[in-house]
């Protein structure tokens, strides 16, 4: 199969892909001459030329709804489509952000739903649904504790602890809010070395975010306590509701002793991410941090539903209010579910994955050999060893039809395999890539060489990541075309 | 084998000591190994008073960007512009044409508190056999 060709490859002069109707209006002039820097070269195709090479690029294509995708961290699971469905409504898909407030009681009330189920699912007090992505709701959650301790009169507190098992935009969203970060390592158990939070918590610390589960899929059994030094020495708790996909309906940030925590709809709530959509990432607080949420929230009082800004808001985050058509989907999943079903899935995921762990741990490392949560973290040290590594089987899992786990992350876990299966598969899936990653360590034993050089089976074999990282180069030129300088017929099947 | 007359931290940097209290800094050959490729560079400018054992730069591999740490605390006097423009020389010749900052120290006993050779040939034999077990 190969698909090595861009439009330009194929067009020649006077080939014409659509018909323009009569001109009907007088012609204006063209701009003048220096405004008209150079030719425009446009591909010179015929229309089936254009609708084959478009629909060759589509089968290209790899996502959930092609294949099982165990992207660590990630949570790339099914999307049910009744929430499509839903989001299409005329009532959610066609109204404009700008059209009177009044004219859209149901699209508030929808908020307002939304808004309390992620509270109740949290354990906390207000909801703000601005934040458009899951980085942009951390972003909120530490300028929230930034304005929290600055409304206390509090300015002393210029650092944020961030555990070394965090997920990496923890540290980077601390430094964007200029906070000092400074990491707390784990402990052998892949949980939070007590002792150095004890010694690094001082007066100077404004808040500890934890990742809950932590990046290497583990419920920290010490969350309590660590809540508990950190309040008492006057820091907050952020958390990173990311991994909420295996707590559903079975711990709520809240109880643990959180103050807030973004929660990351495209995620757990099921809605298309990464490159299928946008995100939508919540923040859910105390009471007490309630006034600075950011704006805006839907209120109810006695003539319907308002849009409205808290007293102390950290302000907007975007121009409208947030994306709309992910909490529909969100709302809806919710709503499909109940609270009974909600649970299950948490149940499934972390079955799931603790069903790949046991049945890949005699065969892969396991740093942590303990019961995880939604996702499992495999070292590929054994295969390494052998002068494998774990970008080779990676790549590998490629050719046996399935997009490979998150790698080398968490940097806590050397040559990491973090792998998430969701709750959406079953389990002849689970045992199929079972049996692949088998075959992949009998290979690391018997054939490495098949390893060092996949992907074979591939529309692209192996990419240059280091020359594509040196030599960044993102803008096609005439001339520059594929590498073999020659254009190839567009015949994409083999 | 790690050369000899270097100092060497627990981060995986190496100092090596030149006459008038200066002394050129790198990462070693067990670092870069880890690291794979190495294909951006953030090093500290000319001039940076840098601190023992915090932060002074960043090193990008194709697996992940790591800290790079001062082995002593100094001033910065000169970054190879060579590693800079072809990283690459860092994975090929760390203790040598991928050398990174030279600085001035500003405590000579500070080199005290770090690894000779030998200890460090020891201390990466051990993170070795942790590897592999």
């Amino acid at each position: 199969m190969s698909h090595h060709y861009l439009l330009p490859d194929i067009s020649r002069p006077g080939k014409i892909g659509c018909t323009l109707p009569q001109l009907d209006v007088p012609p204006s002039e063209l701009p003048s001459e220096e405004l008209l820097r150079q030719e425009l070269d446009l591909p010179e195709v015929s229309q089936v030329e254009v609708v084959r090479y478009f629909t060759a690029l589509s089968k290209l294509n790899y996502g959930v709804d092609t294949g099982f995708y165990p992207l660590g961290s990630c949570t790339m699971k099914y999307n049910p489509r009744v929430h499509e469905d839903i989001a299409q409504l005329p009532g959610f898909a066609s109204i404009h952000p700008y059209q009177p407030v009044e004219s859209v009681p149901g699209a508030l009330r929808l908020i307002f739903e939304l808004q309390e189920y992620l509270a109740e699912i949290t354990g906390m007090n207000a909801t703000s649904l601005a934040p458009m992505a899951g980085a942009q709701g951390e972003l909120a959650s530490i300028l929230l504790i930034k304005a929290y301790h600055h409304a206390r009169g509090n300015k002393l507190r210029k650092k944020i602890l961030v555990p070394d098992s965090s997920h990496g935009t923890n540290p980077a969203t601390a430094a964007m809010c200029g906070f000092e970060v400074d990491a707390v390592s784990s402990n052998n158990e892949g949980d939070i070395d007590l002792n150095s939070l004890e010694s690094m918590m001082n007066e100077e610390v404004a808040a500890v975010t934890l990742t809950i589960p932590n990046t290497l899929g583990l419920f920290d059994p010490q969350i309590a306590e660590i809540c508990r030094l950190v309040h008492e020495r006057g820091g907050l708790l952020c958390g990173d509701g990311a991994n909420l996909n295996s707590l559903l309906g079975k711990v709520k940030f809240g109880d643990l002793g959180i103050d807030c925590v973004q929660v990351n709809l495209h995620k757990t709530f099921s809605t298309p991410h990464g490159g299928g959509g946008p995100g939508s990432g919540p923040i859910c607080v105390k009471a007490n941090l309630a006034d600075f949420l950011p704006s805006p929230l839907v209120t109810k009082n006695d003539s319907g539903y308002i849009f409205t800004t808290p007293p102390k808001s950290i302000g907007r985050l975007g121009a409208s209010y947030g994306n709309f058509g992910v909490m529909v989907k969100a709302y809806a999943y919710i709503r499909t579910l109940g609270a009974e079903g909600l649970k299950e899935v948490s149940e499934n995921a972390v079955l799931n994955a603790n069903y790949l762990k046991e049945k890949l741990k005699a065969y892969y490392h396991l740093p942590y050999d303990r019961i995880c949560m939604h996702e499992v973290v495999f070292s590929g040290k054994k295969q390494k060893a052998k002068g494998v590594n774990t970008l080779d089987i990676a790549k590998r899992l490629l050719d046996y039809g399935f997009h490979p786990p998150t790698i080398y992350f968490p940097l806590v876990v050397s040559e990491a395999l973090m792998t998430e299966p969701t709750e959406t598969e079953s389990k002849e899936t689970l045992d199929a890539y079972i049996d692949a990653m088998k075959q992949i360590a009998r290979e690391a034993d018997e054939n490495p060489e098949i390893l060092h050089t996949a992907p074979h089976n591939t529309p692209v074999r192996r990419l240059d990541e280091v020359r594509a990282a040196r030599q960044l180069d993102l803008r096609w030129r005439i001339g520059n075309q594929n590498e073999a300088g020659s254009f190839q017929p567009p015949v994409t099947e083999s | 084998m790690n050369p000899k007359g270097y100092k060497y931290t627990q981060e995986h940097e190496w100092i090596c000591p030149e006459p008038g209290n200066t002394g050129k800094v790198g990462i070693t050959d067990y670092a870069q190994s880890e690291l794979g490729d190495v294909v951006f560079l953030d090093l500290p400018s000319p001039g940076t008073q840098v601190e023992q054992l915090k932060k002074m730069g960043e090193i990008e591999s194709v697996k992940a960007v790591s800290d790079l740490f001062a082995p002593v605390s100094g001033r910065v006097l000169e970054i190879n512009q060579a590693a800079i423009d072809e990283p690459g020389l860092v994975n090929q010749d760390p203790y040598g044409d991928g050398w990174l900052v030279r600085l001035e120290l500003s405590n000579t006993s500070e080199l005290d508190a770090l690894m000779d050779s030998d200890k460090y040939d020891e201390f990466v034999a051990r993170l070795s056999e942790e590897e592999s077990e």
